[in-house]
């Protein structure tokens, strides 16, 4: 059957038989696709009279929006913080490797690492679309160099900085240039740095609080002038304490502005945090969960190991136990969430208009096939 | 004693008849409904040059019979694909996305559920520029289409068909029309019980468009319709009660559960119960298309 010709020559697909996430909730609906957007199909039906020109059968699959990973420093032998001279190579190579595990756009992640790195690498990085090629790129992860050295982690002490009188001048030193940076992550006792989180903010670059020792206050503060993440929620910051929270307490604060979200990034392994703290974090602030990989070069090697679909089903398998973390709440985690963080109201739902960036699971959450833009580009061997 | 015996489909569709249909509850009236809507199609065997024209209404009162109807889709023994529907009424007003909207409605029940072809749907548009042009329009398009074989509808309280309310001409064709204060009431519950959010017009089929069909079948369920059917059939043509004027068509069908046959005389119940073995034979045998 044609496809109706008044508004677009552009094949529709209709995928069928599947649980669709809708409205947080797992919903049988057909799932309508063109030009790489979800379509409306009742306007389709009575304004262009219009219907499918291909039927995709989900076979009762749950179908969500494709995830999204905001903090990820490389994998399959590749470093993102590594100054080599072909870094888009190592980015693509990850970006392909990450369609396996469900993830359809990503933030190339860099840690703490001299200027001369930031100089070389962040020009090779750039925002763009993903395809059959990878996971689309939404911008670089800068964590450090400003943060706190007695929550440096694992980053190299050596490289970090604070802020001179110049504040944002003192950024743009290190990084070199601010163009397809999508996130900072930096410490906001740091003298000088609430400038710089107005600043940044004002430019569009999502700021995060992380390895730090801030105080409640603080980081109440600093939402104020606009930061709206907090890296790895409970590692590398100062653990909740009843009298002083910390940046934990920015979960529950009353200080956050009306109308804005913090969130949260949990590296949900069950390793960096203990479950039942996951539980107390998740229950305080459901909508402001992202579950992030933090995965590094070894990721995939051995495969299917601290991989994001892992993550997803480890959330699964640690609210077995708990009421309160559905399956709905897990995937949002993994897509609506992280976009909502970006401002990127295209991605992270199936909504009408939206980027037709899915993942089609089974009940256990298992990977069946990834698309972008409409576009199967990940399906698991039979 | 029984009545002279008639025959089944075949002789329905040139009979002159008035079928008063009683099912025990609300879901065997809507299957009943649906079997019979799906036998007419499949005897008819409708092709692209010679589309089964079906007049359609909205509501709670025929959203079983279109989830069955869904259901005989599905399951390969009916295709809607030379179906061509009209239905019978749309809010002025209203955003066509609206949930409340009957385009909405139509949707979401049933066209999204089935194989008709979009090109075959028609539905009044209460955003339409000019509304009297798009009523008459309508009217130009059902004609086109060879007149409506079979018109679905239900009935509102106040016994009105479509939104021909009380007091509307029985003769009337497809117009505007401003809601009475009962259907306002009525339809409050579909827009959060605020009254001031329900349409106050909308453009409906007229009585006389509905009398044109070569068959109507009526669908009535529930007790709060009980009153409205004993106008309808027990009293006089009268156009306070519109369906009433369905007695002078040549072949009209009302299907209804018990609760809503409470207010007629026990005899017309009796009479008609008695006669449930020969109206049966419209149903039964169902037809496929799996048998053509």
């Amino acid at each position: 059957m044609p496809s109706n010709k008044s508004v677009s020559d552009a094949p529709i697909t209709q995928f069928v038989n599947c649980r669709i996430l809708r409205g947080s909730r797992l919903q049988r609906e057909d799932l309508w696709v063109r030009s790489g957007s979800i379509l409306d199909p009742e306007k389709l039906f009575f304004d262009e009279q219009g219907y499918a020109d291909d039927r995709v059968d989900c076979e009762g699959s749950i179908m969500a929006p494709g995830f999204i990973d905001v903090q990820i420093n490389g994998g399959y032998g590749v470093d993102f913080s590594e100054a080599s001279e072909d870094v888009s190579a190592g980015v693509s190579l990850v970006s392909k490797k990450i369609l396996q595990h469900g993830v359809t756009s990503f933030c190339p992640t860099l840690v703490t690492s001299p200027a001369a790195v930031y100089h070389k690498v962040l020009p090779q990085v750039k925002v763009h679309d993903g395809g059959a090629h990878g996971a689309g790129v939404l911008g670089l992860h800068l964590e450090g160099p400003f943060i706190s050295a007695e929550k440096k982690g694992a980053h190299p002490e050596r490289f970090l900085r604070t802020f001179q009188a110049g504040g944002i001048d003192d950024l743009m030193a290190a990084y070199g240039s601010l163009d397809n940076v999508a996130m900072v992550t930096l410490a906001p006792e740091l003298a000088g740095s609430q400038s710089v989180v107005r600043e940044l903010c004002r430019r569009g670059v999502t700021v995060s609080l992380g390895h730090s020792v801030a105080n409640l206050s603080q980081a109440e503060e600093a939402v104020d002038q606009g930061a709206s993440f907090i890296t790895h929620l409970f590692n590398a910051m100062l653990p909740f304490h009843h009298r002083d929270p910390g940046i934990v307490g920015l979960l529950t604060s009353d200080r956050v502005p009306s109308g804005r979200t913090v969130f949260y990034g949990m590296i949900a392994d069950g390793i960096h945090t203990n479950p039942a703290a996951l539980r107390i974090a998740h229950r305080a602030h459901p909508e402001g969960l992202v579950l992030v990989t933090d995965a590094i070069m070894a990721m995939g090697l051995p495969p299917g190991r601290r991989t994001l679909g892992q993550q997803v089903i480890e959330i699964q398998g640690l609210h077995a136990y708990v009421a309160g973390c559905s399956v709905e709440e897990a995937l949002e985690a993994a897509s609506l969430h992280p976009a909502q963080l970006l401002r990127l109201h295209h991605k992270g739902n199936l909504d009408y208009g939206s980027d037709a960036d899915l993942v089609l699971l089974d009940d256990d959450l298992n990977l069946k096939a990834t698309f972008i833009s409409g576009e199967e580009v990940w399906k698991k061997a039979p | 004693m029984d009545p002279v015996p008639l025959g089944g489909l075949q002789e329905q569709t040139r009979a002159i008849t008035m079928r008063l249909v009683i099912l025990d509850d609300y879901d065997l009236a809507s299957e009943w409904a649906a079997k019979y809507i799906r036998n007419r199609i499949i005897q008819f065997k409708p092709t692209a040059e010679r589309c089964f024209t079906l007049g359609l209404p909205t509501g709670s009162t025929p959203y079983s019979c279109y989830q069955k109807l869904i259901e005989y889709y599905r399951s390969g023994d009916i295709s809607f694909k030379y179906v061509k529907t009209f239905n019978m009424d749309e809010y002025v007003g209203l955003p066509r996305a609206h949930p409340e909207s009957y385009h909405s409605y139509m949707w979401n029940n049933f066209f999204k559920h089935i194989d008709i072809d979009p090109a075959n749907v028609h539905i009044l548009d209460g955003n339409a520029e000019d509304l009297e042009a798009e009523c008459q329009a309508y009217e130009d398009k059902i004609a086109e289409a060879g007149g409506i074989e079979m018109f679905v509808g239900g009935i509102g309280p106040d016994g009105h068909i479509a939104f021909n309310e009380p007091g509307s001409s029985l003769v009337s064709r497809t117009r505007v029309k401003t809601l009475a204060k009962d259907t306002i009431v009525a339809n409050a519950r579909f827009f959060g019980n605020d009254l001031s959010k329900v349409p106050s017009m909308a453009l409906t089929v007229g009585v006389g468009t509905v009398m044109n069909a070569k068959e109507v079948v009526i669908l009535i369920t529930g007790a709060h319709k009980a009153f409205a059917l004993y106008k309808a059939i027990e009293e006089g043509v009268n156009h306070m009660w519109t369906v009433s004027a369905f007695q002078q068509h040549p072949r009209t069908i009302f299907v209804c559960d018990e609760d809503a046959t409470l207010e007629l005389r026990v005899k017309t119940v009796k009479y008609f119960k008695g006669l449930m073995h020969v109206h049966n034979r419209l149903v039964d045998p169902e037809l496929s298309i799996k048998d053509q």
